[in-house]
């Protein structure tokens, strides 16, 4: 079934427990919402210099946005600013890939579970609810270490 | 599927034939379950010619030049205004003004009551009347002229079982109050609302009534004469006609009084380089070509619900309503938003599962072919007052089926077993 292409195990995993769910302490706050569905997050991010010490969030929305947000934790917590950039900027490229691309070994040892969801950009409706949190994340780094909000419509 | 009948239900099998797209199949040989129709509904085959006629053979500008099309363009334009009139049974087919939809019909209200004299005019120190369950549109459009005048903006707050609380109607309602617009039916929920209760409380205190009727026109007899309403707002492409045109309804002398918002081409009388004068109703509110081509649509979508009956409509759906009700319920989980039965209700459903999103209900749902609309369905206060992000909501029309319903609740299960 077609579907099972963006409802991937991984990705219904991450949905039915959320990796480090829940408001901790941050550098900055952002609150983003989809309108269209109504999928909303708040999401906190903490630096240590350019290492990204904690990405916390609380939301509601569907099983892609919040499996997303799940993976993002999953992801980010660790690394160096410059490489978080990296992998949020290829998985920007794949959720607008509208299906088209086919992730090779290079783009999997960047996004690991984020693969998941190249399914979901076959659905052009649902290409938002997973891009919700890292649009999010995006903006509360700019926030946190102190540039121009470079806060994008995620609508 | 199952065949089961059900006492009231229209011939769907005949009526089917007249929508092409209800044979479609999708996701690789699905056949399409169609159950989106509060958010539009699908067009007949007499309404798509009416339109194609139209533009292979009278196409032209109304309302000016001497030449033949334009005569004719006129004809059939001015024509759909008066299959219009006759359907709400308005007084009078001047009282019948065109607009793109119902959202513009009642932008068009507002501003009307924002630019009006006395007594008309919405100002600061009165007070403007609408409820929870509204759709965007007839929210959005109040609060804009609250801001800009002043004016208190107030509303009727709903009960747990989705239904307007009219309990302090009277304070609600006070002699302050200028306008009070409300839904007949949501369409969120489907609740059809107790038009009389709130008209008669208007009335005493002298306030203006506008009926936003979009899920009312499609669905069932509308008579703006017996509900006693000044404004009445639909639009078309709900009811069998095209996108691109809606229809305001004002009571004669009101649509006399009031001042034109847009101005243009089409509703003056005379202009010079200092002032204008203004074509009588419903002309004055239409500046600008209007949306001819789906005038002419909506015309044959009208003729076409009328020669099957709008009381016979209804009764089709409210059978199909009381059917998916009681299948729906037998579902674990599954919570109506709005009332848990059939009664004072129209054809729209909305639910929740468990605590499965509403997204992907209806992803799992549309991958069996299954269209329904999940969201807040611009009415996210319905939302917020019963706690929760979203619904799934099925909507039924003429040519809906008790075997789609059998789909749908099928479908639900199976998306149920999806996620479990």
């Amino acid at each position: 079934m077609k579907l099972d292409s963006m409802y991937q195990e991984v990705i219904l995993d991450h949905y039915k427990n959320p990796h480090g769910k829940g408001l901790r302490e941050g550098d900055a706050e952002v609150h983003h919402v989809n309108p269209t569905c109504g999928d909303e997050i708040t999401l906190r991010v903490r630096y240590d210099g350019e290492t990204i010490s904690d990405v916390s969030y609380e939301g509601q929305g569907c099983s892609i946005s919040q499996a997303s947000a799940s993976v993002l934790n999953e992801l980010l917590v660790g690394k160096e600013l410059g490489q978080a950039r990296t992998i949020q900027e290829t998985f920007l490229e794949l959720m607008q890939s509208r299906g088209q691309l086919e992730p090779d070994e290079a783009m999997e040892d960047v996004l690991e579970d984020a693969v998941a969801f190249a399914g979901v950009s076959k659905y052009p409706a649902r290409v938002k609810c997973a891009l919700l949190s890292w649009m999010a994340w995006k903006d509360a780094t700019a926030q946190a270490l102190g540039e121009d909000s470079v806060k994008e419509r995620t609508a | 599927m199952s065949d089961v009948t059900l006492p009231g239900l229209l011939d769907t099998e005949a009526i089917r034939k007249d929508f092409p797209i209800l044979d479609r199949t999708v996701h690789d040989g699905h056949k399409l379950v169609y159950l989106d129709n509060a958010a539009t509904s699908q067009k007949p085959r007499q309404v798509l010619d009416a339109m194609s006629d139209y533009n292979e053979r009278h196409n032209a500008n109304v309302h000016r030049g001497v030449h033949v099309l334009a005569e004719e363009a006129t004809a059939l334009y001015e024509g759909a205004r008066d299959k219009v009139a006759g359907f709400i049974n308005a007084p009078s087919r001047d009282e019948v003004v065109f607009t793109k939809n119902a959202s513009e019909s009642l932008n068009l209200v507002a501003n009307m009551l924002g630019w009006a004299d006395e007594p008309y005019k919405v100002e600061h120190d009165t007070e403007i009347v609408i409820t929870e369950m509204e759709h965007h549109s007839n929210i959005v459009p109040w609060q804009l002229l609250s801001q800009r005048t002043g004016a208190k903006l107030k509303w009727f707050g709903l009960t747990d079982d989705g239904r307007l609380d009219l309990s302090a109607v009277d304070e609600v309602i006070t002699e302050k109050t200028k306008v009070v617009s409300f839904t007949l039916v949501s369409n969120i929920m489907g609740t059809i609302n107790p038009v009389d209760a709130i008209v008669r409380r208007a009335q005493e205190v002298g306030a203006l009534v506008v009926v936003d009727a979009s899920q009312a026109a499609p669905h069932m007899v509308l008579d703006v004469q017996a509900i006693q309403a000044d404004f009445v707002a639909f639009t078309g492409h709900k009811m069998c006609g095209p996108t691109g045109i809606g229809v305001l309804w004002g009571r004669q002398e009101l649509l006399d009084d009031l001042p034109p918002f847009l101005g243009g081409g089409e509703m003056i009388e005379t202009v010079t380089m200092h002032a204008s004068t203004y074509a009588p109703a419903p002309h004055k509110f239409e500046a600008g070509t209007p949306p001819i081509a789906q005038a002419v649509g909506l015309g044959a979508a009208v003729d076409y619900l009328s020669a099957i009956g709008m009381d016979r409509i209804q009764e089709h759906e409210h059978a199909l309503t009381a059917y998916a009700v009681s299948k729906l319920s037998q579902i674990p989980d599954l919570r109506f938003i709005g009332p848990t039965t059939a009664e004072d209700r129209g054809a729209a459903i909305s639910f929740t599962l468990g605590d499965i999103h509403p997204h992907d209900v209806g992803q799992v749902l549309d991958e069996q072919g299954i269209a329904v609309r999940v969201g807040h369905h611009c009415a996210r206060p319905v939302c917020l007052r019963y706690g929760i992000p979203a619904t799934t909501r099925a909507s039924f029309y003429l040519y809906s089926t008790p075997a789609e319903v059998d789909a749908l609740a099928e479908g639900v299960e199976h998306v149920r077993n999806f996620f479990a």
